[in-house]
C-alpha cells in the first residue's frame, strides 16, 4: 500500500500529517509506505498510490486522478485521521 | 539532529493585533526575517501560497503554519511562534479561526524534519493550541516547543 500526502510545497503540513499517519497506520497493523508531495509535482507520484491524504482546499486543486482521496479537516486529530482511514482500509478488506 | 533548533523566547510574539490573516502572516514572517531564518521575499511567498491554494495552511482548529516553498530565500530552518490577541479568520471552513500562528522556515534538513515532528508531537492534543495562545509566558512557550514538560 502506498500512500501519498499532497500539500502545498510538500514542506509543511503534508509532513505533519504524514507523521501523525504513519502513527495511526501502523498502530492498526497496516503496511503502508507514506510518501509526502505538493501541488505542482503530485501527477508524478500520483500513479504508483493507492490513496491519497489531503486537507479540502488542495483537495480542490487536485484533478484529474483515479485515486481515492481522504480529506482530513484536522492534520493533527488522530482520531478523524484514525477513523477515516478505517472506513477506507475496511472497504479495502484489510481490516 | 543539530542542537540548533531551539526555540528561543526571540522567536516568540504574544498577544498581537492582525487586523486580517495576511497581516497575521506577516507578523510570523517578519519574525522569520528578524531571527535571520529567511529573507524579507520569503514573507511575500508565504501570503503567495495562500492567494494561490486557499487557506489550507489552518491544519487545526485555531493553528495556522504559514510556510512558502524552500528557496533562495531560505538562509536556515526555523519557527516562529505568534499568539493572537483576538482570532482572526484565514477563510478556512473546518478550522476558523485562528488564535495560534506558527511561521515556518524549511530547508528539507533534519532541523526542519526536527521541527515537523515537534509540531505533530505537541498538538496530538489539540487543547493545547488555546492553552499556549492564551499563555503570557514566552518561556514556557519556548519550553514547550524544546520538548520540555510544562504546565501551561
Amino acid at each position: 500500500m502506498r500512500i501519498l500526502v499532497i500539500c502545498g510545497c510538500g514542506c509543511g503540513s503534508s509532513v505533519i500529517l504524514k507523521m501523525n499517519a504513519k502513527k495511526v497506520i501502523d498502530s492498526l497493523g497496516i503496511n503502508a509506505d507514506l510518501e509526502v508531495s505538493d501541488t505542482t509535482t503530485y501527477k508524478g507520484a500520483v500513479k504508483d498510490a493507492d490513496l491519497i491524504l489531503v486537507g479540502s482546499e488542495i483537495a480542490e486543486v487536485i484533478t484529474e486522478i483515479n485515486v481515492p482521496i481522504i480529506i482530513l479537516n484536522s492534520f493533527v486529530n488522530k482520531q478523524e485521521i484514525r477513523d477515516k482511514l478505517e472506513v477506507f482500509f475496511k472497504e479495502k478488506n484489510m481490516l | 539532529m543539530k542542537a540548533a533548533n531551539v526555540v528561543s523566547n526571540n522567536c516568540i510574539i504574544l498577544g498581537a493585533e492582525p487586523k486580517t490573516w495576511e497581516e497575521a502572516i506577516v507578523i510570523a514572517g517578519n519574525l522569520l526575517v528578524k531571527n535571520g531564518f529567511v529573507k524579507s521575499e520569503y514573507v511575500d511567498d508565504m501570503i503567495k501560497m495562500v492567494k494561490e491554494l486557499g487557506p489550507y495552511i489552518v491544519i487545526a482548529p485555531g493553528l495556522a503554519i504559514p510556510h512558502a516553498r524552500p528557496s533562495i530565500s531560505v538562509i536556515s530552518s526555523g519557527i516562529s511562534i505568534v499568539t493572537l490577541k483576538a482570532p482572526v479568520y484565514f477563510g478556512n471552513q473546518s478550522n476558523d479561526p485562528v488564535q495560534l500562528v506558527i511561521g515556518l522556515a524549511g530547508y528539507n534538513d533534519g532541523v526542519h524534519l526536527a521541527h515537523m515532528k515537534m509540531i505533530a508531537d505537541i498538538f496530538e492534543d489539540e487543547n493545547i493550541i488555546y492553552e499556549i495562545a492564551k499563555c503570557k509566558n514566552k518561556q514556557k512557550i519556548a519550553d514547550i516547543f524544546n520538548g520540555k514538560e510544562v504546565n501551561l
